[in-house]
């Protein structure tokens, strides 16, 4: 992964104009899917998908084939009069994952959202399949874009194309989170657009590659790198500005979910990395850095805690994805180089790229399995669980895989993107880090082991499903998941040292493997809403001494979770978190 | 004080004015125009950045003016939406607020 050229002037590349089609292919499904409508919006989906994967293999082979970021200038306008669409490793990598999570949502809700046979089109399904396509486009738009005006329009793409998907069903509740989600983005979209304007006044370009050139560690530049982070912070929904995600997250049908889950809060994380590392490397600073990797932990402890106390799956899982959040955030203190001086591309950054891919495709996983089970019984309570590992053994399945992957203890993406990133705090020095990431494995499993638990436990009269669900969606689900675990193979390539993998089977690993079971369960013992074992449901109430302090901890992080996602708190924190990222820029000069 | 200068505090004015009504006001439509509020502020400093241009012996820089068309679109775009999904809201619940999380929370309540 190579950081963006500096040679000027710049051309189209040889192969750029897939870049373009990158771009036209999903847009051009969305209009084919309006003007069509009915129940062609599917036959669209499914057939520019498919075609948007051969062409982001394309893509990757053209760059590894070429090494050297992919141009293409729009009209032949060469930056800063023009605007340039350009693809580095890191787009080719985030555009393949993009479009191979797309597939397998596709597949899984073929069935879901189907239009009925006996009507030309139903609302549901004809906005699900546009607006996926929708997603899709404004995904493909971060990951090309060049310039930082054309990252906002694509930015705001996405959140466009992002909330309805909330409000599919269109109950009050879902309405709401949607229009909670939808203002909050916008909130965070003012900040950074102030940033870019910012940023233009001072020098003239909003090109990534220029400004890289000219950009330099004054007040201008702090005060832009303040509002522009904080601004899609808001969007990415890092603690504790995620007021809007559990509601939203968890409202939505699964198939949606999925991709808001996966895919959307991805794309504002993506633009921080771009910020951070290509745009101004220099400018920010190791202790602003500090700032969002403690922001990452606390979402790391929050999300999992509060994921135990809930009573519904789809709100477990949805606290989860916050959780996961804070993982991607670890990556950026250790990111920076031996002197602390400057962000540079290298091992963290792989690890916190592996980390999202396999994030992406095991949360996509767990909230397809998460639908599949409320879709069978009708129900999605914890406590109700009880003999639907039985009932639904490949869902169940996917789930074990996807939490087994998010853990990180078994050769897997998250696990080579820890090992990596253990290896970066070993060598920077930053001990805590590692405290915070072998730490955070075992709240994961806490989360991991509650489900499990609820859903393998035997039940004495037989399961009272409602539905059938599809077999194609239970394999996709299952599929998604393993996935993330076969990322684990990337230590065969060239981007991971391979002596990093130990054997799994060394008496370290298995170790640790037990150690973080083990402290998850005690977690979920200590902390869920029920007795983990048995069916009693008021367990709470007449459990020991440590059980009831531990309930006590437990009732106090709902509590503090629920203050934090007021609208006024959130809100307010965003602006003092600008003023803090600026301080934290400025203060490093002065010393 | 020279007329940048004047925009520019009008700018950041608007923008004042903006975050606190978006951050004080409970109503949802009220949010949404103070969110337009603080677009304006900052589509008005976008405005003033452009007379950079005029060194070069033009009246203006052509990019800012460009971009700004460009951002009330998408904030028009935004603003359409927001209506639309309020107008959804009261139509189903009969009430348009955004508080109550608890009760988002749990839809299956």
């Amino acid at each position: 992964m190579s950081a963006l050229p500096t040679l000027l002037p710049e051309a189209t590349t040889a192969g750029g104009y897939l870049l373009v089609l990158m771009l036209v292919l999903p847009l051009a499904g969305v209009f084919a899917a309006l003007t069509l409508g009915g129940r062609n919006a599917r036959r669209v989906a499914m057939l520019t998908i498919p075609a948007g994967l051969a062409l982001a293999v394309v893509i990757g082979v053209e760059l590894v084939q070429s090494d050297r970021t992919l141009v293409y200038l729009l009209g032949g306008w060469a930056p800063p009069l023009g605007i340039a669409l350009r693809a580095d490793g890191l787009s080719a990598v985030m555009l393949l994952t993009t479009t191979v999570v797309l597939l397998g949502v596709a597949l899984f809700a073929r069935e879901e959202f189907n239009t009925p046979e006996n009507v030309p089109e139903s609302r549901a399904p004809f906005m699900f399949w546009t607006l996926l396509l929708a997603v899709w486009g404004a995904l493909n738009a971060v990951f090309l874009a060049g310039d930082l005006f054309t990252l906002y329009v694509a930015l705001e793409l996405l959140t466009f194309a992002g909330v309805p998907l909330v409000s599919l069903e269109g109950r009050p509740e879902t309405l709401q989170a949607a229009l909670r989600y939808l203002l909050f983005a916008l909130f965070g979209s003012v900040l950074y657009m102030l940033g870019a304007v910012l940023l233009y006044g001072a020098y003239g370009t909003l090109d990534i590659a220029l400004l890289a050139e000219r950009v330099r560690p004054e007040a201008v530049s702090f005060v832009a790198a303040a509002l522009m982070t904080t601004g899609l912070l808001a969007k990415t929904a890092l603690f504790p500005f995620h007021l809007w995600l559990p509601p939203a997250h968890a409202g939505a049908p699964a198939a949606a979910s999925a991709v808001l889950s996966a895919l959307v809060v991805k794309g504002s994380w993506f633009l921080v990395v771009r910020l951070w590392f290509d745009v101004m490397p220099g400018v920010v600073t190791l202790p602003a850095a500090q700032l969002l990797g403690a922001l990452g932990t606390a979402a790391i402890v929050v999300g999992s805690v509060v994921a135990l106390r809930q009573e519904r799956l789809k709100l477990l899982v949805a606290y989860s994805t916050m959780a996961q959040i804070g993982y991607l955030f670890l990556m950026f203190p250790l990111a920076f180089d031996s002197a602390g001086s400057e962000l540079v591309h290298g091992a963290a950054l792989t690890g916190g790229f592996l980390q999202v891919i396999s994030h992406a495709t095991a949360k996509a996983g767990m909230f397809m399995a998460a639908g599949l089970i409320y879709a069978a019984l009708g129900h999605d309570r914890i406590a109700d669980l009880a003999g639907v590992a039985r009932a639904m053994p490949v869902t169940v399945l996917a789930i074990a895989l996807a939490g087994l992957a998010l853990m990180g203890v078994v050769p897997s993406g998250a696990y080579l993107a820890k090992k990596l990133m253990l290896d970066a705090a070993d060598g920077s020095g930053q001990w805590w880090w590692i405290i915070v990431l072998q730490g955070g494995a075992v709240f994961t499993a806490g989360y991991v082991v509650l489900v499990l638990a609820s859903v393998l436990r035997s039940r004495s009269e037989p399961m009272p499903l409602v539905k059938r669900v599809s077999r194609l969606s239970e394999i996709v689900a299952l599929v998604l998941s393993t996935s993330s675990l076969l990322l684990a193979l990337a230590a065969l390539g060239p981007v991971v040292p391979g002596e990093l993998i130990a054997n799994p089977l060394a008496p370290k690993e298995l170790g640790m493997l037990l150690a973080v079971v083990l402290g998850g369960a005690l977690l979920a013992l200590g902390l869920s809403r029920r007795s983990l074992f048995g069916a009693r449901t008021d367990s709470e109430a007449n459990g020991g001494s440590l059980r009831r302090s531990a309930v006590a901890v437990g009732k106090a992080f709902e509590l503090a979770d629920r203050l934090i996602r007021r609208w006024q708190f959130a809100s307010i924190s965003l602006l003092v978190m600008v003023a803090l990222v600026g301080g934290l820029l400025v203060s490093s000069v002065s010393t | 004080m020279n007329a940048p200068t004047l925009f520019g505090l009008c700018g950041a004015a608007l923008v004042g004015l903006g975050l606190y009504g978006l951050i004080v006001n409970p109503q949802p439509l009220r949010k949404i125009l103070s969110f337009n509020l603080i677009g304006s502020g900052v589509f008005l400093l976008f405005g003033v950045v452009a007379r950079r241009g005029a060194a070069l012996g033009m009246g203006g820089d052509p990019v800012p003016q460009a971009l700004v068309i460009t951002g009330i679109v998408v904030a028009f775009s935004a603003t359409a939406l927001a209506v639309a999904l309020l107008l959804r809201l009261q139509e189903a619940s009969g009430s348009a607020t955004l508080s109550s999380p608890e009760s988002a929370d749990r839809p299956e309540a």
